[in-house]
């Protein structure tokens, strides 16, 4: 068991490379009990493969991921899987069973998990569902419902174990407004109320300010910035004003050409940039 | 390669020794899956196996009666069948109905991110996936092979019923003495092995997709084509153990 102090999640200097190219470079970072941290960044910044670390399905290159205190890099699938039913994750698709109906998904954990009757877990099932606002959709499949609702059902699932800390990618992305006030009304009530910890990866400046106690910015597998939402607000960085202001000039570069791309000064060497030179060839 | 053997290790683990580790694997979606793989496929093994043995009945026939030994008819057609046809005809079936379904199937569930999810929820994906589609299928196949070797048999008496001068008694007669249970018992083997080719490489090929829609696409046809090959040579090699060794 971990200690009352220790963070709930830790990575320390984590870094994974595809080829040269660093997607994660020397990230550390600490979640504690109760926190909600939001790691932003825009598209392709390495915050889904970060988070897809953390929770242990990609293996990094080095540095380590600590959970509940627990390393989790290197550990075998049985010990991983220890940890695992002590979470709930929510993908940016949703990933529910598209075999299965909306309820079963919900109930998948349950049945695998624990040693429940039908009715208890109907009755979860039930409840859980209703707090994302899907009462009675029980008995449809993935495939009759819209891609707002997959990601509430995808909610409703990771929830279903009441687990002690939640990771979420985008989950806003694709509900409209009201919906994803309705979210993040519960995101805070699980967190705040609750003291469920949450590592929440969005793009979605409006949800983050108003989830995040701490918030992480990255950029090409960096981080950028780090703070509360008020110092994130305040920050001098301009990368950071352009990210959550969404102005569409700056210092982050808009990726339109090859050759715009690489003659800016804020670019890495990529993969892609090998073909570069034939692109600027043709060009008198 | 390496994946396809640790696949074959990952699901003997999960069949023979989690269940005492306390994992045991549930019995109902092996149920569900011999319905899909294995009740669904029998109307077209009946089809193919009536042709097939109407076919075999008819080139003996054809044959046997230059020599004026048409009494044999049903010899040939009951020995060919348990022994060879049977066997592969409905593993060639199964691979193309039931084998690419699974990997499809497979391979839509890992593109859509579905496996993953899976294994975040701490639910191993060979466990729960994988081998109740295996046992399904080591199941469902040899008992197709029955099915079909009887509807076989049936398509032969009906050449030598109505075109050649059998009476069903002796129809059945000659052909119940003609065969042996070795006979049988060699088709059955081969329809076990078969079964477990075609699984596995079906599963491996759905569990390793990677490139979207295009990506399943290509590991369906793969498995089939690979299913398909491994199937006629390993049929190949248990018939010279069994009946040339």
């Amino acid at each position: 068991m971990s200690a009352p102090n220790e963070p709930v999640v830790q990575v320390s200097d984590l870094v994974r490379r595809f080829g040269d190219r660093a997607v994660i470079d020397h990230i550390s970072l600490e979640v504690h009990r109760g926190e909600t941290l939001v790691i932003m960044g825009g598209s392709g910044c390495g915050k889904s493969t970060l988070l897809r670390h953390i929770i242990g399905a990609m293996r990094p290159s080095s540095g380590s991921v600590k959970i509940f205190g627990e390393e989790i890099t290197g550990v075998s699938e049985r010990e991983l899987d220890k940890i695992r039913k002590r979470f709930g994750m929510l993908f940016q698709s949703g990933a529910l069973l598209a075999s299965l109906t909306v309820g079963e998904n919900v109930a998948l954990p349950l049945v695998q998990h624990t040693e429940m009757g039908e009715n208890e877990i109907g009755e979860i099932v039930r409840q859980k569902l209703s707090i994302v606002g899907l009462t009675d959709f029980e008995n449809l499949k993935p495939a009759e419902i819209s891609g707002g609702m997959k990601k509430r059902v995808g909610l409703a699932r990771a929830l279903a174990l009441d687990p002690e800390l939640l990771f979420s990618d985008e989950p806003t992305s694709g509900l409209d407004p009201i919906m994803t006030a309705v979210v993040d009304k519960l995101t805070l009530e699980l967190t705040k109320g609750a003291g469920m910890t949450a590592v929440v990866v969005t793009h979605d400046m409006t949800s983050a300010f108003r989830i995040a106690t701490r918030m992480i910015m990255l950029n090409h597998g960096k981080i950028i910035a780090e703070g509360t939402p008020a110092e994130i607000r305040a920050s001098p960085n301009p990368e950071v004003q352009q990210f959550i202001n969404g102005e569409p000039d700056g210092p982050l570069p808009l990726n339109l050409s090859q050759a715009a791309h690489a003659r800016h000064p804020h670019t890495l060497p990529r993969p892609l940039v090998h073909a570069r030179g034939r692109f600027e060839k043709k060009t008198p | 390669m390496k994946n396809y053997l640790r696949l074959n290790l990952s699901l003997l683990y999960w069949i023979l020794v989690a269940p005492f580790r306390g994992e045991m694997f549930k019995l109902s979606p092996v149920f569900k899956q011999m319905v899909a793989i294995g009740v669904r496929a029998a109307p077209m093994v009946a089809l193919t196996a009536f042709s097939v043995g109407v076919t075999l009945a008819m080139q003996a026939a054809h044959s046997l009666q230059q020599l004026g030994a048409e009494t044999y008819v049903p010899d040939l057609v009951m020995v060919t069948l348990l022994r060879e046809m049977g066997p592969v005809l409905i593993a060639v079936i199964v691979i193309g109905r039931s084998g690419s379904a699974v990997a499809a199937e497979l391979g839509t569930m890992k593109v859509s991110e579905e496996i993953e999810a899976l294994e975040v929820m701490a639910i191993n994906p060979v466990s729960y996936l994988i081998v109740p589609r295996f046992l399904a299928m080591l199941v469902m196949l040899p008992a197709l092979t029955i099915f079909g070797n009887y509807i076989g048999v049936l398509g032969g008496w009906a050449v030598c019923r109505f075109a050649l001068s059998f009476n069903t008694a002796g129809y059945v007669l000659r052909a119940l003495q003609s065969a042996d249970t070795w006979d049988l018992y060699s088709g059955m083997i081969k329809s076990v092995v078969f079964a477990w080719i075609v699984i596995t490489i079906a599963c491996n090929a759905g569990l390793h997709v990677d490139g979207g829609a295009e990506g399943v696409g290509r590991a369906t046809t793969g498995s089939v084509v690979q299913a398909l090959l491994a199937m006629l040579v390993s049929n190949a090699l248990l018939t010279s153990v069994f009946f040339f060794a």
